[in-house]
């Protein structure tokens, strides 16, 4: 009898043994952060696919730690998609980054209705007021109130390969006619035209906007989006037929519907395909990043994508910024979160434009800096810009989004009528 | 020994840790999934109660159906992959030359990541430089097709990384069951006349049938519930041509924005891997044990 009692007396201990370790072990990881306080902040720019941006990342935070000696930045960084789920469940239990990165209009509007990020109508009316390109913090804006500070902009453009094109004696096309002549002379020689990794849709649904705009006018998609105009328009009917006219034509590599962006991406950067429709976010790759061949940055040219039958305006770009910063509005630090997105947001939009080669959301003083050529033109580009259409799925609530982004991968693979496409995103929006 | 066992408190303090972990990561979870499954929620702001309507959604959602098809699609062809197992295993089992490092290089997939795997395959299959076409466009085929973006053939050419994926488990499985088979019944059998085929079929087989039984229900389900490869390789694209029911619902929780709708395709797919499960079980069941 005593034996049983000794065993089991024995293994009680022994079990709360186990969880006293669990505990402690816990309890020690909070204790290092009490003299000072610790901002949380979360970003999607690895060190391995975004080297530069996450280097500069890192010298904000040693910028900012140096200058704010009581505050610790607690980083934690993920890579785009794991980011995106990462961000929805820990909003699910309440415990959000105090600072992280978050995706204009229709990504952000869920998080501003369940009351999660703070306002910071105060930094873009105190002491960041007027340093946003006109155009960019207003897309964070949910009901006049901004919820967000942006940090890219970006203009979708297409990438082409003048070593190829002086091959076959192409020259960059004006007008959607010569567009297809290139691609038919192209194909002719046996070089695949475009670059195109549908298997993400969002890198069709591109080609699909600027078709749209072309034909239908740089307000149509717009409007037909948030439901002041039809989908059911000629115009953009006429689009999804042009978008099957041009995978009729061979204009994509062959099965562009498997593939993802990277790979479409790593055949143009191998030369194995002519051009490549994309946003400004690669430009580093065309002009800094010492990566890639010397060789190959410099063959790189871009064009605006062509008028098509005489319409359009070649100055009417698709893009938006891209990523913001968002500061928690259940944040037990608001204070020094908003002080650090402040900060980060001054100082990545002199880094960025130097460093990354991107174009941040900031104003740039292009005439003051060294910058490579490519970068100068887009950024006169953008300085002539007559629209900027928000790319569509951004657009969209998440809903409408899946349905636009599905609709854009079975037009591509034919598997859907041009009518249908549309009627398909017209059901899905009156749905919502 | 038999005298702590008959203690409840002793049986209690056993059991409990694995129960509470059971319950917690679980069972609590699948409940709570069902509930939400009667909210209209984003997973984000509030929720609202809404009933049965997602799940009456989902039952006239053709897409849902059209996954749960794929789904039962993948598990008939891992069923029938199991006879070939069991023929590689039968024969690494008969002591030929070199079965030793066989049975190992056929585990080697198991030891690699799903992620990996799936970022192999993608390279195999790239339709213009990946190792498969390259292979069919030297023996001679001009057109040979992109596997991954034909709506038609996707779904197939992704079940041959996940059946080569689990090659490996089933053969250490069915190897281990073989090789508990006493030599003394075999050598009997050789004795009697028995040819290798008869002593396969006759004998090996049907002693190891309990295995089978229990590998056919680990397919089955497995299948069912298949997620990793079919995210990473396709996302279960073209336009849903290899979703599974498991991406389709992390499609609706995490791309649309619609946790309650989610969660109620993920009750549903318990709810059928659960009937099939029963199905199997009540198919296969055989009152005799196996002496030998």
């Amino acid at each position: 009898m005593f034996k049983k009692k000794a065993i089991t007396f024995l293994l009680s201990v022994f079990m709360l043994l186990t969880l006293a370790v669990g505990c402690s072990d816990a309890d020690e990881g909070q204790a290092s952060s009490e003299d000072g306080k610790t901002v949380k902040f979360m970003h999607l720019w690895p060190e391995g696919s975004s080297a530069q941006h996450n280097k500069i990342v890192s010298e904000i935070i040693n910028d900012f730690e140096s200058e704010n000696p009581d505050v610790t930045i607690d980083l934690e960084v993920l890579s785009n998609e794991q980011y995106k789920d990462k961000l929805k469940v820990l909003s699910t239990s309440n415990e959000l980054p105090d600072v992280g990165m978050t995706w204009a209009a229709g990504f952000l509007e869920p998080y501003v209705d369940g009351e999660l990020f703070a306002p910071l109508d105060d930094l873009v009316e105190g002491e960041l007021k007027n340093r946003f390109v006109s155009g960019t913090a207003e897309a964070y804006a949910v009901d006049g109130t901004t919820y967000g500070l942006p940090l890219e902009l970006n203009i979708a453009t297409v990438f082409y390969n003048k070593a190829i094109f002086e091959a076959y004696g192409l020259e960059a096309p004006k007008t959607y006619e010569e567009f297809q002549q290139i691609v038919k002379t192209l194909n002719d020689n046996g070089v695949a035209p475009v670059a195109l990794g549908n298997k993400d849709r969002w890198t069709g649904s591109l080609w699909y906007m600027y078709l749209a705009d072309r034909i239908g006018g740089s307000d149509l998609l717009t409007n037909a989006i948030n439901r002041s105009a039809s989908f059911d328009d000629p115009d953009l009917v006429q689009a999804a037929k042009e978008v099957q006219n041009l995978v009729d034509m061979n204009t994509f590599v062959k099965g562009f519907n498997g593939l993802s962006d990277e790979e479409a991406k790593s055949m143009f950067m191998n030369e194995q395909a002519a051009m490549y429709l994309i946003a400004t976010w690669d430009l580093p790759n065309y002009t800094t990043n010492e990566d890639v061949p010397q060789e190959f940055r410099d063959s790189v040219g871009y064009f605006n994508f062509p008028t098509v039958d005489g319409n359009g305006d070649m100055n009417s770009f698709v893009g938006g910024p891209g990523v913001g910063l968002f500061v928690s509005e259940n944040s037990e630090v608001k204070q020094e979160a908003k002080d650090f997105a402040s900060f980060f947001v001054q100082e990545w939009g002199e880094k960025s434009v130097t460093e990354a080669g991107v174009i941040p959301a900031t104003k740039v003083d292009a005439g003051s800096l060294d910058l490579p050529q490519m970068y100068v033109d887009v950024l006169n580009d953008l300085n002539q810009a007559s629209n900027l259409t928000l790319f569509a799925d951004v657009q969209m609530s998440a809903d409408v989004a899946q349905v636009h982004l599905d609709m854009i991968q079975s037009l591509f693979g034919k598997e859907v009528a041009p009518g249908d496409f549309t009627k398909q995103h017209g059901d899905a929006l009156s749905n919502e | 020994m038999n005298k702590v066992m008959s203690n409840k408190w002793v049986i209690t303090i056993y059991i409990l840790p694995a129960l509470l972990l059971v319950g917690v990561l679980i069972f609590i979870p699948l409940l709570l999934s069902g509930y939400y499954g009667l909210m209209d929620w984003n997973g984000i702001s509030a929720m609202e109660f809404i009933g049965l309507e997602n799940y009456i959604t989902a039952i006239q959602d053709v897409k849902f159906w059209e996954s749960a098809w794929h789904s039962l699609l993948l598990a008939l062809f891992s069923t029938l992959s199991l006879v070939g197992y069991l023929a590689i295993s039968v024969i690494l089992a008969s002591r030929i030359k070199g079965s030793d490092l066989l049975r190992k290089i056929y585990l080697v997939p198991m030891l690699l990541s799903s992620v990996a795997i799936a970022q192999l395959w993608i390279k195999v299959f790239n339709p213009t430089n990946g190792m498969l076409n390259s292979v069919l466009m030297t023996i001679g085929f001009e057109n040979p097709p992109a596997w991954l973006a034909e709506p038609s053939i996707v779904l197939f050419a992704i079940f041959v990384p996940i059946l080569w994926q689990y090659a490996g488990f089933y053969i250490l499985i069915y190897y281990a069951a073989l090789k508990n088979i006493p030599e003394t019944i075999i050598e009997a059998a050789r004795i009697d006349g028995a040819t290798p085929l008869q002593i396969a079929f006759r004998i090996k087989v049907p002693l190891i049938m309990t295995v089978i039984k229990v590998t056919i229900v680990l397919a089955i389900v497995g299948s069912l519930k298949y997620f990793d490869l079919i995210y990473v390789m396709t996302g279960g694209g073209p336009n849903g041509a290899s979703e599974v029911m498991a991406s389709y619902m992390y499609k609706l929780a995490f791309s649309s924005n619609d946790f309650g709708y989610g969660s109620a395709i993920g009750f549903l797919l318990l709810i059928i891997t659960l009937i099939v499960t029963i199905i199997i079980r009540k198919a296969t069941a055989t009152k005799e044990e196996i002496q030998y």
